[in-house]
């Protein structure tokens, strides 16, 4: 599979990939290692991963990463109320210690959370570690081990070391630096807000029913917004989102009426003072120069 | 882009070239290694390496690391690769080449450098270590006292005992209280379940003993910057004082001064001397009582040092007056990337304690947003009682 066909594939699933997108996507596949990807909200950085694994038919692991998210979280847990339980059953039917103590540290009393779900799959998944910015330096020091040799240590178990090596996706959205160790083993991507032709492709993708028109005023009208000083800029699923409004309203020109435009810029203003800043003067101004 | 560079007859062949992309790109400041050329030549076995855009897209998903990074690295492979059929001299490594400036050694750096071929075109980052260094030595010519100051006048043995109590207190209050992460502990909020099962196998299932785990106190690190240009000078007595108290109560802490450049001072502080620590700092502080340049400093130490030493845990404590000769705008850029660390940034200001005092100088006011403390000092005592505000950090 070439970089080319990787682009088709995900364009079938409904994502439109820019060619160095794919490019690194593709690399990434081939070479094994980890993709990260930095960016606006809003820019489809989760959404590729849920399309790739769309692509490749495998499953999704996804780990939300948060400040203080630790190994209970992101790697295994002991079920400790099974334990107890099995203990307690044990004591009755007056089993010895060692018996028990192989029993309740076995893999059945394990719970698995994603780090050690993608690694124990008999098909490769696609592992996708959101917003690691929002994860501390220890946790992200720990995915470093992980990333490299791909197995767990558990105390009580031993090693285990991964079955087939799922394909890692980074997301971050550059709220605080990443480690250069970190970001040395990964492969890594920049992705922009979409030029004027491929957001036109990604919503005639997405809402194949919208009318062409429409459809390019919507795509001007955005862009153009983008081009303000927002503290919110918005992204493409508030693009789609409005797509989808003004559909829902039924109003097949942006300009005929500023009262529903307006309403429906809720959709795409998400802060008191932006939706201060563009005024029903402003947002005719914009909808008459995309028009 | 149909100008590919033309290499020379003898050049030995593509994984040479890349390993001399690969040493163009380290010139410029991108951090890369062995593995890193490696995987390049990997990535474009896995393309068509001959379509120049689609090379570009491998190498820099490869080779790049951040936005900045991605940004710069259109040009760098502009001029490694398209220059306009200007034949490379060299392709193997050379011993001549220009090694980094942060590489210090009596040896040569042989074998360092993969053929530095093509640094000389190439564009300068225009931020590198180098560049901001040697511009603010220049200027300092300019503007420095020539008067060289012996800090030893300034600070007193005492002076530096009683700093050494305040940095303690100081140091306490700066506990980081927000791990979530708990450890074990003899008392805690939560049980341990772990720890407790593990213990309750020996009394057949039923949990007698009861372990518990706690959040931790992470200690945070104190960075210090302290300004030492003219206007700061009668201040200084103090600052100095508190910075080598700092030094000697905390010894994960960090301290910089800065004038019309910037320099780390903590290895000198460490000295077991307080005094010759002390002459050691006015060595390094050549310039003492000059002009300020906040700003330019500032970023030096939010690109340079600040990668090294500033992390989450960090608390970057400015000690300045505000008045700049630079534009604002750098020092409200600097402090935006300085806490992209994650960091929290206080600035004590002197002359907040006066009567009617407001960050009017355009330099505080740029700084002032970015700030999580903002709060006047201008005595040991001051800064003594700021310990219940930094408590609450």
């Amino acid at each position: 599979m070439t970089w080319t066909d990787l682009q088709t594939a995900l364009g079938r699933e409904g994502y439109v990939a820019s060619d160095d997108l794919s490019v690194a996507l593709q690399l990434a596949l081939s070479l094994g290692r980890p993709l990260l990807l930095e960016g606006a909200a809003g820019v489809g950085k989760t959404e590729i991963a849920r399309t790739l694994s769309a692509v490749k038919d495998t499953q999704l692991i996804r780990l939300q990463c948060y400040e203080g998210l630790d190994a209970s979280q992101a790697i295994y847990e002991w079920n400790y109320q099974r334990q107890l339980l099995s203990i307690r059953a044990a004591a009755e039917a007056g089993e010895t210690g060692k018996t028990v103590e192989d029993r309740i540290f076995s893999r059945e009393f394990l719970l698995e959370r994603p780090l050690l779900a993608a690694i124990s799959q008999d098909v490769p998944p696609v592992l996708l570690i959101d917003e690691i910015d929002r994860a501390d330096e220890e946790f992200e020091a720990y995915l470093l081990e992980i990333l490299s040799d791909f197995q767990v240590s558990i105390p009580e178990l031993g090693t285990i070391t991964a079955i087939t090596r799922p394909l890692v996706i980074l997301t971050s959205n550059g709220t605080r630096d990443l480690s250069d160790a970190l970001r040395r083993r990964c492969l890594y991507t920049y992705v922009e807000y979409p030029d004027r032709e491929t957001e036109l492709a990604i919503l005639k993708a997405r809402c194949p029913q919208i009318d062409a028109q429409l459809g390019a005023q919507v795509i001007g009208f955005v862009q153009k917004l983008r081009e303000e000083e927002l503290e919110k800029t918005p992204g493409v699923a508030e693009m789609l989102d409005f797509a989808a409004a003004l559909m829902g309203l039924g109003i097949a020109d942006l300009t005929s009426d500023p009262a529903a435009l307006q309403a429906t810029l809720t959709t795409l203003l998400k802060t008191q003072s932006d939706q201060a800043q563009i005024t029903p003067e402003v947002a005719g101004r914009f909808a008459g120069k995309a028009a | 882009m149909s100008r590919v560079t033309k290499f020379a007859g003898r050049d030995p062949g593509p994984r040479a070239r890349v390993a001399g992309f690969i040493g163009h790109l380290r010139d410029n400041g991108l951090r890369l290694g062995v593995a890193e050329a490696d995987m390049a030549l990997c990535a474009l076995r896995l393309v068509n390496a001959s379509a120049p855009e689609e090379a570009r897209r491998a190498l820099r998903a490869v080779c790049t690391g951040c936005k900045e990074e991605a940004e710069q690295f259109d040009a760098l492979f502009d001029s490694f690769w398209m220059d306009a059929g200007r034949v490379k001299q060299k392709i193997v490594p050379s011993q001549s080449s220009p090694t980094s400036d942060d590489v210090h050694s009596s040896r040569d750096a042989k074998g360092e450098d993969a053929g530095a071929a093509g640094s000389a075109s190439a564009p300068d980052d225009g931020d590198g270590d180098a560049e901001s260094d040697g511009t603010g030595k220049l200027i300092a010519t300019e503007l420095r006292n020539l008067s060289r100051k012996d800090l030893r006048d300034l600070v007193r043995p005492e002076d530096i005992a009683a700093a050494e109590v305040v940095a303690r207190r100081l140091g306490a209050a700066l506990r980081d209280r927000r791990s979530r992460r708990r450890i074990a502990a003899r008392k805690g909020d939560r049980l341990h379940f772990r720890k407790t099962i593990r213990r309750s196998l020996a009394t057949g299932g039923e949990p007698l003993h009861l372990l518990h785990k706690r959040r931790p106190d992470r200690p945070r690190k104190i960075v210090a910057l302290c300004d030492v240009s003219g206007s700061m000078t009668i201040y200084a007595q103090v600052f100095l004082g508190f910075l080598s108290g700092l030094m000697r109560a905390d010894t994960t802490a960090d301290a910089y001064l800065f004038h019309t450049r910037l320099v780390r001072i903590t290895e000198a502080l460490r000295d077991k001397d307080a005094m010759r620590a002390i002459g050691r700092m006015s060595l390094m502080a050549d310039g003492f009582g000059g002009g300020s340049k906040i700003g330019p400093s500032l970023d030096l130490f939010a690109q340079t040092y600040a990668k090294r030493f500033v992390d989450g845990r960090s608390v970057v404590m400015i000690l300045s007056d505000g008045y700049d000769t630079e534009p604002p705008e750098i020092i409200s850029a600097a402090l935006k990337r300085l806490k992209k660390r994650g960091c929290k940034i206080i600035w004590l200001n002197p002359l907040k304690g006066w009567k009617d005092y407001a960050p009017v100088a355009s330099g505080m006011a740029a700084a002032v947003p970015h700030l999580d403390l903002f709060s006047a000092a201008n005595t040991l005592n001051d800064l003594a009682a700021l310990d219940r505000e930094l408590g609450a950090l």
